[in-house]
């Protein structure tokens, strides 16, 4: 056995991870936020590893 | 005796294998701006672009380290110090001039974290692999990380799940540096460890090759990016624990217990597509990237699997859980605390690099007593 199939594996692992998010909370194209968060006036809301949920 | 039309076949086959990665990218990126937005298809551009760098040009954090510890050739730690440097002199002027839609890393240094930061060094280098490492090497075919990546995902889960417990046994304000004195706060520290990093290594590996400086270059940028488009640094352990809380919720899994994942906020994002998570875009990129690379070059896949014992495996599963629930106490793991950290001016990073190299001193040690070394 090769790096091939260990890295398909990987490749395939996450699709089926995104594909089964994306049929239990489908996404919705008209909430997207503009383009680049710099210059939005919007604060950052993304989850991020050093900061603890508000 | 080959002819010359098979000739022309092999040669043609990586062109059209090329061509495919090559489509197969740009679709997924412009499926996901379709999808969900322009700024999310972005941020899935930008994480393959970490992992094309990361591995084509074989920039790391776990090995650089590494190499430190065991040769005392620190041209892997000073290509990082230079990414971070870069960073560092055009983040923290953005941020200071941004009106609040930036911001940077900042995260308390406490006992909790200072521990964590030490078992994730250890446990990094059991696996040979740090927060991006392991997603690159599962995507580039690295069959220890491919165990250690599902394993990670659920300790950043719990970790999580657990995190405030563990803050709560002691941690200082949040400390950091702002501006443009705190750039040059940074620099001055960075310059500090270069020099250091310069006076332990032996003269023969006092050199830093252009591959590196390119990819610590083109690293900067890219975090830059993600700084820009995000509002937010580069990150990857809080992406990989949503995974797992939004598998674990689907699957009717009570979260009352977990203070972190019953906040208002984690269960707004539960209830969104993980399309919309930035540090799960990046980290996507991150393994699709590194896959693209490895498909690309010549026989980039074709190497054999390691044939390890049965201790290596169960190392690799608890080294992996351990990288999760870690880096969630340390704010972080190399990408969110340490290059992130650091490049946007906060103490923790700091404290992170310093308690996570002691901690990798001993994961060295421990590799080979964990059978991790693979037989030839």
């Amino acid at each position: 056995m090769t790096r091939a199939l260990t890295a398909t594996l990987a490749v395939v692992g996450l699709a089926v991870i995104i594909g089964l998010d994306a049929a239990a909370t489908p996404p919705n194209p008209y909430k997207a936020p503009p383009l680049l968060a710099l210059g939005s006036g919007k604060a950052p809301a993304g989850g991020f590893c050093g900061a603890l949920p508000e | 005796m080959t002819t010359l039309t098979e000739t022309h076949i092999a040669a043609a086959a990586p062109v059209w294998r090329r061509s495919a990665l090559v489509l197969a990218a740009l679709s997924a990126v412009f499926a996901t701006a379709l999808l969900v937005g322009g700024r999310f298809g972005l941020m899935l551009a930008i994480g393959l672009g970490f992992g094309i760098v990361l591995e084509g040009l074989r920039f790391g954090f776990a090995g650089p380290w590494r190499a430190m510890i065991l040769r005392r050739d620190p041209s892997g730690m000073w290509a990082q110090l230079l990414s971070i440097g870069l960073v560092t002199l055009i983040a923290l002027p953005l941020i200071a001039a941004s009106q609040g839609d930036l911001s940077g890393a900042q995260a308390p240094v406490g006992f909790a974290m200072i521990a964590g930061a030490f078992v994730f060094g250890a446990a990094m280098q059991v696996v040979l692999g740090c927060g991006s490492g392991t997603l690159v090497n599962a995507g580039s075919g690295n069959a220890v990380s491919l165990v250690a990546l599902p394993f990670f995902a659920l300790g950043s889960f719990a970790g999580a799940y657990h995190l405030f417990w563990w803050t709560g046994l002691g941690a200082l304000p949040v400390i950091r540096f702002s501006g443009w004195q705190g750039v040059a706060v940074t620099l001055l520290g960075l310059a500090a460890v270069a020099a250091l990093l310069w006076k332990l290594a032996t003269p023969e590996h006092r050199r830093l090759p252009r591959r590196l400086i390119v990819a610590a270059g083109l690293l900067a940028a890219l975090a830059l990016f993600n700084l820009i488009v995000a509002g937010q640094p580069w990150g990857v352990v809080y992406g990989l624990g949503l995974w797992v809380a939004k598998a674990a919720s689907a699957a009717g899994a009570d979260f009352t217990g977990s203070a972190f994942w019953q906040a208002p906020a984690s269960v707004a994002r539960l209830k969104q597509s993980l399309l919309t998570d930035y540090t799960s875009l990046t980290n996507i990129g991150i393994v699709f990237g590194a896959f693209l690379v490895a498909s690309w070059r010549t026989g980039g896949l074709s190497q054999k699997l390691p044939r390890l014992p049965g201790l290596a495996w169960i190392a690799a599963i608890v080294a992996g859980f351990l990288l999760g629930y870690s880096s969630r106490l340390a704010f972080g793991c190399n990408v969110g605390a340490f290059f992130s950290g650091i490049s946007t001016g906060s103490l923790h990073g700091w404290v992170w690099f310093a308690s996570a190299f002691a901690g990798s001193v001993y994961g060295v040690k421990l590799r080979p007593l964990l059978k991790l070394e693979p037989k030839t």
